[in-house]
Order: C-alpha cells, then structure tokens, then sequence
C-alpha cells in the first residue's frame, strides 16, 4: 500500500479528499484506463452522430448537388481527351471506386449514361424545367413558376422527372403541427403541474405522477394508431371539419406525447421553490391556490418556460404520429389540411435512395436542420433550468 | 395578489365566506389532471378493450402469410421475436458502455472541471435528439459506411453487411438510449453516501476494488431501472428501424445478425398506413397494438415504480 495523504497527491472531492494511488498495482491502472478509454470512445461516438448527418448534407449546404433531368452529355469516344478528375465526377464515383475500375468498364458507364439519357421521354425533354437543378438554394426556398403552374409556388415533390424540393411546405407542416400540439398540451400540462406540485395531497401526488410518466411510456406509433382509429373521428364528429385526417388531429396527438414531458418538467421547476416562500404566504393569510399562482408559479417561471421549449423541440422531431395520422405535402396554413413535417418527410422518402442522390442528401440536410433545432432548444432549455435552481437554491 | 391591507391589523384567515377564486383555480387545475389521466385511461383502456378479442394462441404463434391484412393468416410471432432480439442485442452495448461511462463520470472524472460539463451537456442533448434523425445516422453511418466498408474489405459481390440488419438497427437503438443508462446509472452512484466508499477504502480497498464490490452492486437497482426504461424505450421506437433493419414482410424468422427482422411498432405502422381496406385491418392493428403494448408498458411501469420507489428511499434513508 502506498501510503499518500490527499495533500500529496491533491484532493478529489468526490472521494471525500480520500485517495488511493493505483501506482503500484499494473491492474488497478490498467482498468482504470480501460474505463476512461471506454467513456470517451463513447463520448466521442456522440459527436460523431452530429459531425456524420452534418457531413452526408455538406454538399446541399454548398450548392453542389445537380438533380437535374437532363445532365450534360460526355461522348464515350472523348473518354481519351477528358481529364480524369472530370470524368470521375461525371459519373459520380468516389475517387477510390474510380480507381478501381479499368478502362473497360469505364467506357460502358459512359455509354451507359449516353443511352440512358436517351431514353428520356420526348415530351419530358421538351419541359422548359428540364435543365433546372431543383436542389439549389433558390430552389429549395423560393417559390419557383414551375412549367404547367399558373403562378410561382412552393411545391415538394421529390419523385417524377422534375424533382422539385422546395423545402418551405415542410417547415409550414412541422410548425403547423406542433404549435397545435403546444397549445394544446402546455396549459393541461401546466394546470397539472402546479396541482400537483402544490395542491395535492402527498397520497395522490404518489400516484398521479408515475401515472402522467407512463403516458409518456406508449411508443408513438401507438399513439399515432389511436389518433387514426379514434381519436379522427371524435374530433370530426366535434368540431365538423371536412377531410378526416388533418394536420388538427395529428397536433393533438402530438399533444399527448408532449405533456408528459411538459408536465414533468415544469413540476420539477415549481417543487424546487422553497418551501419558505409558500409558508411565508399561507402565513400572510393567501390561500393555496392563492400561493400557488402567485408566489410559487412566478418564482419558477423561468421553469416554466424551459418546459415550453424543451415540449417544442420534442414535438417537431416526432415522427410517427404525423407520419400515421398525415402525410400529404400541401403548403398551407390551415388547421384542417393535411402537412407533412419534417420528420415525416425523412421516414417516409429516405428508404429506397441511392446513397449520395440529390435527394438523399437533402433528406440528410432536413435531418441537419432537424437537430441543429432540438440541439438548441435543449441547449436552452437546460441552461434555464440550471440557471433557475441554482437561483432558487441561494447560490450564484 | 394585489388588496392592500386596510387596517393595520394583520389578516386573518376569513373562516365564512368562500374564497371563489381559490377554488376554482384549484377546481381547473385538479380537472387538468384529472384530464390527462383520462387521455391515458382512454389510449390504454381503447386498446384492451378493442385487442384483448383478438388475441388468440394462433396469433401470438405462428409466422403469417404474405397477406397479414387477412384476419385469418394474421399473425405477430416473428414481429415479437424480432423486436425482442433486436432489443436484447442493443442491451448487449448499451448496458456497459453506459455503465463504464457513468462510473468514469461519477467516481473518476472531477466533477467540476469543464470537460464533465461538457460531456454532461452533450448526454442530456443526446437524450433530446429526435429519433429520426438517429434513424439517418444509422442508415448513413452503420449500414452504408460500416457495413459498406466491410463488403468492400471482404469483396462481397452482393451486399452481405451493406444493407439494413438487426445488428446496424439494434447499434442505431444502442446509440440512441445511451443517454438513458448514462443518467439512470449516475444518478443511483451519486445516491451511493460516500460513508460507504470511505469504509471500504479505510479497510484498505483499491478504488477499483471499493467500485466493483461495493458501489456497484448497492446501485444495481437504479442500473437495472435505467436499462428496463432503455429497453422499453428502445421497444417502442420505430423511426430509428425504419431504414437500418426493419423489413416489410420476411417469409423466415432472422437467422443471423446481418438478416433483416419484422419488427412490432413498424408493422402497426404498415397496418395503420398501407392497409388497403382500414375497417378490415382495424382488428388485426388493435391486437398488434395490443402485444406491443403490453411488451413496452409493463416494462415501463416496473421501471416507473421501482424508479418513484428508490426515490423515497433515498429521501427517508439518508
């Protein structure tokens, strides 16, 4: 044993100033490193998620995806005189991949291509939207008069001969849907919260809160096939609204998946009031509810507003539930349309393209955009908590 | 409250008389709550009712036809088996990784010092990243870089790894409930009193020692909590699968990691989404509905109790 004192070698809080040195003891350091090691591989696979979407979107971002109809035509016979760098991102092949291939079967790509191109249908050659890159800048965000349209408009429409990417219908679905969701669920969730928090006796209190968790225990799909089978149909026969499936249904299911979340943060904020300000206002002669509102709830509001955000950020990257209950990409601001979000978007068009297409990438760009937004909502939303408790627990 | 007292006398409480406002602020605020356990009740009580009919011996036991929107060849066996693999594998990574890093983080890393911070932050984020967008990394990263990558290592002439597997949809689950376990796990170790530590290390235990026979079996518990909730969690997701592993309909049970499974929660979405006649597949989709249920729920609610129970404890004991 080697005898250290915690002077010598520093003190770890933790450990409460108590340190015992793996000098010495090749195993003991062994499998602390192994530890280490594992943890930050771990941690290291976590940023890899954020650096990896970002990378597969990167050339969306920089404009260098082309999804136009008809692409420029190098002959197989100038294959001789093209540069190679040129030729290999001609035929979209990774620059391994490029030299891997020999001469051979490079000029039946090319021919290939040449041919393919030629079987383009005539009339789709003749589109005047034939030549236009639909996964450019402008395009994914500006309304574009597309050939057959009367006015320029924002139109998604990833499949047939004219890609057309425009990418304002999904945020309108997303925001669509998970504002009704949020207005929806923040007040029950909030109402709950501060009952349960500051109204109900500890008995019920035991019982509802593990209760309002479990909502948040049925998978999505689950909640989606509910909204679908049931829920549709009460909300048409109430509120009488013409298509059965609508961007309305789905936010309120969305609703369902947020008050747990919700609820429980916001009872976290308002429990973590002291309880000396609420003794203080009982004594004074202010009834529970009385210091419920207008003690407890204004003491954590800061709370109260990082359930918001944080119930934001788990609404618009849901999936499943908008995905079941609708889907149609329609740019509109109405309720009782169909949307389809971002997220519904991604689960939906992502399985059958070829990896590197100008969709995928786009697919990978929505999914960027998708956490670059809970990223900061949770960013937010933990830095006001933080800042909340340490407020309310007297330390700066 | 904005009355301004008239007297100098200190106020009472007003024994006559109702406080109208109080109680209807109380009144709505219990009524929320009240609602939201009725959306629960409704979801849960919707689906036994509905589901429990169509359970049958059949149903739960035998692979189904190609047809699963008949409600005669409809069938859910391989889906409960492929969810329960896929499930089973990703705790296989999941559990001591997210131990090992919580261990690190709680017992070894200082707990102040910037870089805990910041990895703090980034596992809290993590648990709040949409699934979906694991979904992508999984189909980006697992199946086309890594499984790609071992086809072309190999030289597969046809995608052997380069395509979705259980093995690439339970890693993408495995990343995805990482934070859970991270959490669940520091948090049972931080309940752990120091008392426990110091006896240990004054009876002369190596730290690794003290770590191994002493911290981690009295947090067991709060370990197996966290991973029953990754679990269930991870159970009920299907954005993650959809492109990394889960198939439309599979003749065979999988066989091997690199095979593709039927999966529960994708095939409540396929018979939500793509049954051709909805009142005909409303049966077959409630007892779906029904079996994934009461796989991710009574997981779910153990955890939910065992959790609200060891949180008590910790409150009276210490």
């Amino acid at each position: 044993m080697t005898e250290e004192t915690p002077e010598q070698r520093g003190v770890d809080r933790d450990w409460s100033g108590i340190r015992r040195s793996a000098n010495g003891r090749p195993l003991e350091w062994i499998a602390e490193k192994m530890i280490q090691g594992v943890s930050f591989t771990a941690i290291a696979g976590v940023f890899l998620i954020f650096l990896f979407v970002g990378k597969e979107a990167f050339p969306v971002i920089l404009s260098q995806t082309d999804s136009r109809l008809i692409q420029p035509i190098i002959p197989a016979s100038q294959m001789a005189t093209t540069p190679p760098e040129v030729l290999q991102r001609y035929l979209g092949l990774s620059v391994r991949e490029f030299k891997a291939l020999d001469q051979e079967t490079l000029k039946d790509l090319m021919q290939a291509r040449e041919d393919g191109s030629k079987d383009i249908p005539e009339y789709a050659r003749s589109d005047p939207d034939s030549g236009v890159n639909g996964s450019g800048w402008s395009y994914l965000l500006t309304p574009h008069q597309w050939s057959g349209y009367d006015r320029p408009q924002y139109i998604w429409q990833p499949v047939g001969n004219i890609q057309k990417f425009n990418i304002i219908p999904l945020f309108v679905g997303s925001l669509k849907t998970t504002l009704i969701g949020l207005f929806f669920a923040v007040p029950l969730a909030l109402a709950a919260a501060l009952y349960v928090s500051q109204l109900a006796p500890v008995r019920v209190k035991e019982w509802v809160k593990p209760g309002i968790e479990m909502l948040a225990g049925i998978p999505s799909v689950v909640v989606g096939a509910f909204a679908l089978l049931v829920l549709a149909t009460w909300l048409q026969s109430l509120f009488h609204y013409e298509v059965r499936l609508n961007a309305f249904v789905a936010g309120i299911a969305l609703g369902f998946a947020v008050i747990p979340l919700v609820f429980s943060i916001a009872e976290d904020a308002l429990t973590s009031v002291p309880k000396s300000y609420v003794q203080a206002a009982l004594a004074v002669g202010a009834s529970r509810w009385q210091a419920a509102r207008d003690i407890v709830l204004p003491a954590a509001i800061p709370g109260v507003f990082a359930a918001v955000v944080l119930g934001f950020g788990r609404a618009i990257g849901e999936t499943m539930i908008v995905l079941i209950v609708c889907s149609a990409p329609v740019m509109s601001w109405n309720l009782f349309d169909s949307a389809r979000s971002i997220t519904t978007t991604i689960a939906a068009e992502m399985g059958e393209l070829v990896p590197g297409s100008p969709h995928y990438r786009i697919l990978f760009m929505l999914g960027t955009i998708l956490f670059a937004v809970t990223f900061l909502t949770n960013l937010l939303g933990d830095f006001v908590i933080n800042r909340l408790k340490r407020r309310l627990e007297g330390k700066r | 409250m904005s009355s301004s007292p008239r007297s100098d006398a200190p106020r009472t409480l007003s024994k006559s008389g109702m406080d109208w406002g109080s109680s209807l602020g109380t009144a709505v605020s219990l009524a929320a709550t009240v609602f939201i356990l009725l959306i629960l009740f409704v979801i849960l009580g919707n689906v036994v009712i509905n589901g429990l009919p169509q359970l049958s011996w059949r149903f739960v036991s035998t692979i189904p036809k190609k047809d699963f929107f008949d409600k005669d060849s409809a069938a859910v066996l391989p889906m409960i088996i492929g969810t329960s693999i896929r499930v089973l594998v990703m705790t296989v990574f999941v559990i001591p990784i997210g131990v090992t890093t919580a261990v690190y983080l709680t017992e070894y890393a200082r707990s102040n010092s910037w870089y805990t911070r910041v990895i703090r932050a980034a596992i809290s984020n993590l648990a709040g990243v949409p699934s979906i967008v694991f979904g992508l990394f999984g189909a980006g990263f697992f199946v086309h870089l890594i499984g790609g990558g071992i086809d072309d290592m190999f030289g597969a002439t046809s995608p052997k790894w380069g395509k979705p597997a259980l093995i690439w949809a339970s890693l993408t689950l495995a990343v995805m409930t990482l934070p859970v376990v991270i959490v669940a796990t520091e948090e049972s170790l931080r309940a752990i009193t120091p008392g426990l530590r110091e006896a240990s290390l004054a009876l002369g235990a190596t730290k690794l020692q003290t770590i191994l026979r002493i911290v981690l079996p009295n947090a067991l518990p709060g370990i197996l909590t966290g991973g029953i909730l990754a679990v269930s969690r991870a159970a009920g997701e299907v954005a993650p699968i959809l492109f990394t592993g889960a198939a439309y309909f599979l003749a065979d049970l999988p066989r091997s990691l690199n095979d593709q499974f039927m999966d529960l929660g994708y095939h409540t979405y396929i018979l939500a989404s793509q049954a051709p006649n909805i009142e005909k597949a409303r049966p077959i989709l409630y007892g779906t509905v029904f079996v994934l249920l009461l796989l991710t729920f009574s997981l779910n609610a153990i955890a939910i109790f065992a959790r609200a129970r060891i949180r008590r404890r910790m409150r009276s004991g210490h």
